[in-house]
């Protein structure tokens, strides 16, 4: 084996290439569980595009709602601490009443920034991605200036959820235990992802519910004659999906630190956009591509941490690190551009619906 | 009241109630917020913290030319986001076009920073006007020849700008004996300051970036036919147009005006760069377009008045204790008045009114289509 691998390594170009999957490969049990808590937030994002598009919205607003999620998930906590004291963590994910109420109106507050997305976009009819836009300048103002107020005299949050830390002899399995490490090394938000994803592909491809959702995107006039309501399925399907966002960003402020910084989204809602639509739409493709995306800023600071030997090594050296994080955006856009198999959104998606009037 | 003073009404009346609106929900947030938090409630705080933020703005010399500094880059950005609007795009962009214009101001500030001002000027400018303009074919050209819909092309070229300017400050750009990643400065490619002790002459370049903008668009063949192409690119197509071209065209002399926004504001506040040079002027230029309506004018004003909140909002957070980020309050609910027109018009019972802009009606229909007919 050693010789053949020596061999294929010393070729023109296609032995770098080889190099750097056998590099991949080699840190791939290492970056895993990485790459996956950095995919949380951009897969829920990713989804809650998934369910709006696929009923014919377009939810550009997807980071304001994880902004104000996250921050009402964190100062939901400074409120409440002083009524519901710190309490005992539970021996599950350090579960105190505090954490769970924040937890609770974070999610909230995500579904009713998205009824104010869903409102403008169904019932008034105003542009769909102006409509978007708002939320998130809406987001970015109202959560900055409550934290600018609340933040003076640094009070803290609830605290967050810990990791669920897995037997050892799960994680210890050679060659696979690193994917239990991955996906059970988590807390409650991270771990419910992957069942999210599942059910969610599931149901979109094989209930009535999914049936009608992808109809409404697709024609939605064609729904409506067969009895479908396309307005309340709109609004229903907009609602739960902010309920989706507000779980990436209850994440980042319940789950990985506890507490919040202005604008700390971090431009995820939009990366979940691109991750919708290089998953083409799906949950599952969806999914898949939030985990690329995270896995592309992995390797690039893996190649700054431990560069690879070789050949490789001198030739990803003179990459700047920036360049890794600004890869999933070119190959979001080389997708778009239909370079690489095009990706076509639903037929219906933002535009507005418009009862037949009744004559 | 007369017809002429009816039809200004009829098209001012939407943005002047979507402002005072704002304003008094405003006030409701500072009150609530500061009972909230202090537990007190004081009806008087909103008033200080207006009188505050009226004084920052143009309340003193000084505060007028920050409100102009500030003003420069948001009429710029709103001028580059209308020029879109006129053609039916939406230019979401501004950001990352704004970023490079700088990166490419700083370029070519830096290296002829020795040379004499009327020469390092000029050439400054132009390549950050040149990048930019770059920086805008791209998603005009995708859109053209792919359908690639510019909402999300221009979304993904903002992140890619900060990569780039990151990069670019961090390596090529870096001054050697710097431990931080920072670049040299300017020099003699500085803009003149005109006015106070910061008041550039970029005000200047907006204003007349405003005339040609409007002159552009209704006095020249170019300007109808993007007007034609945005507000029916059906028609545009029969009577003999190519909204291909029009849609390349267009995105790139928006992303002109983006990229010289980012220039002038390089070459006269900041003068060098470092790698986390950001900005907000991307979502405040989609502001300022809607609520000028895209007319060079209503841009001009529109850009004022936010250039007027960002210069005094500082003030009003140390006189009145107010965070200066409720300025993006204002704006966001300023932004949603104007979206939700409708129920304002049938509230206010304005039926002559004119609704915000027409041709914001079609970014999102169009994103699911598949490509632009030639």
């Amino acid at each position: 084996m050693e010789p053949i691998i020596e061999l294929i390594y010393g070729v023109p170009i296609v032995g770098l290439v080889a190099q750097l999957i056998g590099y991949l490969v080699a840190i791939l049990p290492d970056i895993a569980p990485i790459v996956y808590r950095a995919a949380i937030p951009i897969g829920f994002a990713a989804l809650c595009g998934v369910m709006c598009e696929r009923s014919g919205v377009v939810n550009i607003g997807i980071e304001g709602t994880m902004l104000v999620a996250a921050f009402v998930g964190w100062a939901a906590g400074v409120f409440l601490i002083p009524v519901l004291g710190e309490g005992d963590p539970g021996q599950v994910f350090g579960v105190t009443p505090a954490i769970l109420v924040a937890f609770l109106l974070a999610i909230l507050s995500g579904l009713i920034v998205a009824a104010v997305h869903a409102w403008l976009s169904i019932s008034v009819k105003a542009d769909q991605i102006i409509a978007g836009t708002i939320i998130n300048i809406a987001a970015f103002g109202i959560t900055g200036y409550l934290n600018t107020l609340i933040a003076k005299s640094s009070p803290s949050g609830a605290g967050a959820f810990t990791k669920f830390e897995p037997p050892e002899a799960l994680t210890e399995i050679p060659f696979v235990g690193w994917i239990f490490e991955m996906f059970l090394a988590q807390g409650p938000i991270g771990m419910s992802l992957l069942v999210i994803v599942i059910a969610f592909q599931v149901f979109l491809f094989r209930s009535r519910w999914g049936l009608r959702t992808r109809s409404v995107g697709e024609h939605p006039r064609a729904a409506e004659t067969v009895g479908i309501n396309v307005i309340a399925l709109r609004y229903r399907n907009v609602i739960v999906a902010g309920g989706l966002a507000a779980l990436g960003g209850a994440f980042l402020s319940l789950e990985v630190t506890g507490s919040f910084q202005q604008g700390m989204t971090a431009g995820r809602g939009f990366i979940g956009l691109a991750a919708m639509i290089i998953g083409r739409w799906t949950p599952l493709g969806a999914f898949g591509a939030a985990l690329l995306f995270a896995s592309s800023t992995a390797i690039g600071q893996s190649i700054g941490f431990a560069p690879p030997p070789g050949e490789l090594g001198t030739v990803l050296g003179q990459l700047p690190t920036q360049f890794w994080d600004a890869l999933p955006y070119l190959v979001t856009i080389v997708v778009l551009a239909g370079v690489v198999g095009k990706s076509i959104p639903p037929a219906a998606d933002g535009q507005p619906y418009e009862r037949e009037a009744a004559t | 009241m007369s017809a002429r003073l009816r039809q200004a009404w009829d098209i001012v009346a939407l943005p002047v109630i979507s402002i005072v609106l704002s304003v008094i929900v405003g006030s409701v947030v500072i009150i609530v917020s500061n009972w909230l938090v202090a537990g007190e409630i004081q009806p008087g705080l909103a008033v200080d913290a207006y009188k505050a933020l009226i004084e920052g703005s143009i309340g003193s010399f000084n505060a007028v030319v920050s409100t102009l500094v500030a003003a420069t880059p948001l009429i710029l950005g709103g001028l580059s986001v209308g020029l879109a609007f006129k053609g039916g795009l939406f230019n979401i962009g501004v950001q990352g076009q704004f970023l490079m214009g700088a990166l490419g101001a700083v370029i070519v500030g830096v290296m002829v920073r020795e040379s004499p001002p009327l020469i390092a000027i000029p050439l400054s400018l132009m390549a950050g006007m040149l990048v930019g303009a770059i920086y805008g074919f791209i998603p005009g050209f995708l859109k053209a020849t792919s359908g690639a819909h510019e909402v999300v092309t221009t979304i993904m070229l903002n992140f890619i700008a900060i990569a780039i300017l990151a990069a670019m400050v961090g390596g090529p750009l870096k001054v050697p004996a710097s431990p931080q990643p920072i670049t040299l400065d300017v020099g003699n490619a500085a803009l003149p300051v005109i006015f106070g002790r910061n008041g550039h002459i970029g005000i200047v370049y907006a204003m007349l970036m405003a005339i040609v903008y409007g002159w552009l668009l209704f006095r020249t063949t170019r300007g109808f036919e993007i007007r034609t192409a945005g507000a029916n690119p059906d028609a545009a197509r029969y009577a003999g147009m190519s909204p291909r071209r029009i849609i390349v065209w267009t995105m790139s002399a928006a992303g002109l005006l983006a990229g010289f926004a980012g220039a002038t504001e390089l070459l006269g506040v900041n003068h060098y760069m470092t790698a986390s040079y950001g900005t907000t002027v991307g979502f405040d230029s989609i502001a300022v377009a809607l609520l000028g309506r895209t007319s060079p004018l209503g841009i001009v004003v529109a850009g004022l008045i936010f250039g007027g909140m960002r210069a005094g909002a500082p003030a009003m957070q140390i006189t009145a204790g107010v965070p200066a980020e409720l300025v993006g309050v204002i704006q966001a609910t300023i932004l949603f008045f104007l979206v939700a027109s409708p129920v304002i018009q049938r509230i206010f019972r304005l039926k002559s009114a004119k609704v915000a802009i027409e041709e914001t009606g079609t970014f999102a229909k169009t994103y699911g289509s598949e490509t632009v007919a030639r």
